[in-house]
């Protein structure tokens, strides 16, 4: 609980609902009649509505990327650490729109909505949406707002794979690019891990067939199961060691299945703290937007061609001990763009934490954030006059 | 007396694509992009250079040229540029193979070892010089090969690279004609432009 708010927090801030009443036909052939989208905004839209940042979250975020919802709450938005007064994503000079996708659990049209023509639930019947269906609906969003271009789109992981799909679908909404740790499709062995996920899920007697709700359960022990192998992915091994070595709850072995060594209860933990919180679901539709995502297939896997269609400044970042998301596969983005004659630069930071370091605040990480996003600040000013 | 950036910029033809290895802050990127619009990028791992090419708005990836360049694909960059650097890198050689294989054009810059100030350094004091220039200790250096003009341009020979012009400089980094008349003597940067 923040006693004080700190100076360089955006305070507490209030989530909005945006309705949606154009279908939305989606990737999968079925169309969303209508639909809302929940957002929160930091900062300020200028007179000219262009200091626009649009932040796209990855698998278990949302639209509470900044600040706090009251007094009372126990941690900020997800990506605090990156954005308010005189930060990396400074909103004394953006103005930061986060929101939840589609398909999401916080708000915004997903499983656990009602669905208007049934009066029901969506659960099972929820279409599952797409990378591409996102950013369409991310730009309706805009217009709502009357933002035609945005200085930059941000985002991490899943988010940056909407980064790069903005500046595919729509090249001239969007000045800059900032694509973090992601890659422009998935590995082999990342889908395989993504299969285990959703395996663990739907095996679980209390899944139902995804109509859980309906039948006063949830899948906790699956949805829990998929997090405790996700989260293994998101960091290295390094870190893990770091944190709990062989680290023992007992002063010897127990020889039984209990608890014996302080990871187990860690990722016991995190499964379970993620059950309470998030929709299993919505988990497995985000696992397969990640599945699904491959712009390069609209040129015959030529990465490059289908990138020649962006117009903005990109900046990539990776971190050297993600093995989920690593640096090989930002790389293959960067070198892409390089082919295609695009405007890229790229870091790769020295992080211990693997891909979960997407989301500290590491000071190089930071500093090259707030550096490329300054120039495109200042470019906005000098653009005006 | 020209400086070396200008005798480069003379070189260098505009709205050409340019990848410049080792490019530090960007100075010669930044030049070459405002003046001749050349689609350009540079390799650095220093992150303060890092930082100020993005900075200044110079397309920059941190990449480490001595694990390979495999990335760029052949003859995919007009010029491939690499300034006060060569004499830092495992084998040059074989760089010079890899900028040839992936540039038309190459643009080399050095500091030449054959300077008469360092020949006497060597040759009075026995020991390995250090100047202005070369302010390192033999220990300490990040430089891990010294040649000479003469030795680069015999290595071109064996190579079969054609030095299609070459430019040599003093310490203040300006042209005189008794350099020009003597370069592996009176340079102390030497400046070749080659290709296949």
């Amino acid at each position: 609980m923040p006693d004080v708010i700190s100076a360089d927090s955006v305070g507490i801030v209030t989530p909005q609902t945006a309705h949606f009443d154009t279908p939305l036909p989606l990737a999968c052939g079925q169309t969303l009649a209508s639909y809302d989208l929940v957002y929160e905004t930091y900062g300020t839209l200028n007179s000219d509505a262009s200091n626009a940042v649009l932040i796209c979250h990855a698998l278990s975020g949302d639209h509470h990327a900044a600040g706090y919802h009251a007094m009372s709450d126990s941690k900020p938005g997800w990506w605090d650490s990156a954005i308010g007064p005189g930060k990396a994503i400074d909103t004394n000079t953006f103005f930061v729109i986060a929101l939840n996708n589609l398909g999401g659990c916080c708000g915004s049209t997903g499983p656990t909505s009602i669905n208007p023509e049934t009066g029901q639930r969506w659960e099972a019947s929820f279409p599952i949406v797409t990378v591409e269906d996102w950013v369409e609906s991310q730009a309706r969003l805009a217009d709502l707002l009357g933002i035609q271009t945005f200085a930059a789109i941000v985002g991490g992981s899943l988010g940056g794979m909407q980064v790069l799909e903005w500046s595919i679908r729509f090249p001239t909404r969007l000045k800059s690019a900032v694509i973090v740790a992601s890659a422009p499709k998935l590995s082999t062995q990342n889908i395989a891990f993504n299969e285990v996920a959703r395996q663990s899920i739907r095996r679980d007697p209390d899944f139902f067939e995804g109509n859980y709700l309906d039948n006063d359960s949830v899948p906790t022990n699956g949805l829990g199961l998929a997090r405790m192998l996700g989260h293994i992915t998101y960091l290295s091994d390094d870190a893990m060691g770091a944190k709990f070595g062989r680290q023992m709850r007992h002063d010897s072995y127990q020889y039984n299945y209990g608890i014996e060594f302080e990871v187990e209860s860690y990722l016991r933990y995190q499964g379970e703290a993620f059950t309470k919180r998030f929709d299993a679901n919505t988990y497995m539709l985000m696992t397969k937007a990640l599945d699904y995502f491959d712009p390069a297939s609209q040129t015959n896997g030529d990465l490059s061609a289908v990138l020649s269609r962006a117009q903005c400044e990109f900046l990539l970042v990776s971190f050297t001990t993600d093995w989920r998301f690593s640096p090989e596969r930002s790389e293959e983005i960067v070198n892409a763009l390089v082919k295609a004659g695009k405007q890229v630069s790229y870091a790769k930071i020295e992080a211990a934490e693997g891909h979960d370091a997407f989301l500290f605040p590491i000071p190089r990480y930071m500093s090259v954030l707030n550096t490329f996003l300054t120039r495109v600040a200042n470019r906005l000013t000098t653009e005006v006059k | 007396m020209r400086s070396d950036l200008e005798i480069i910029d003379e070189w260098v033809q505009p709205n050409i694509r340019v990848l410049d290895l080792a490019c530090g802050p960007g100075e010669l990127l930044h030049h070459l992009i405002k003046n001749k619009q050349v689609n350009g990028y540079g390799l650095e791992i220093g992150p303060d250079d890092l930082n100020t090419c993005i900075e200044k708005g110079i397309p920059v990836l941190e990449q480490n040229i001595d694990e390979g360049l495999q990335n760029f694909d052949d003859q995919s960059f007009d010029l491939v540029l690499m300034t006060h650097a060569l004499q830092q890198f495992r084998r040059p050689d074989l760089l010079i193979d890899e900028m040839l294989r992936i540039g038309k054009e190459c643009i080399i810059t050095f500091p030449n070892f054959g300077h008469w100030r360092s020949r006497l350094h060597l040759a009075l004091k026995g020991r390995m010089p250090v100047s202005d220039f070369l302010p390192y200790n033999w220990y300490d250096t990040p430089n891990i090969h010294f040649f000479t003009f003469q030795d680069f341009e015999r290595l071109c020979k064996e190579k079969n690279i054609k030095v299609l012009r070459w430019a040599a400089v003093d310490g203040q980094l300006k042209d005189h004609w008794w350099i020009r008349s003597m370069p592996n003597l009176f340079s102390e940067t030497a400046i070749f432009h080659i290709s296949r």
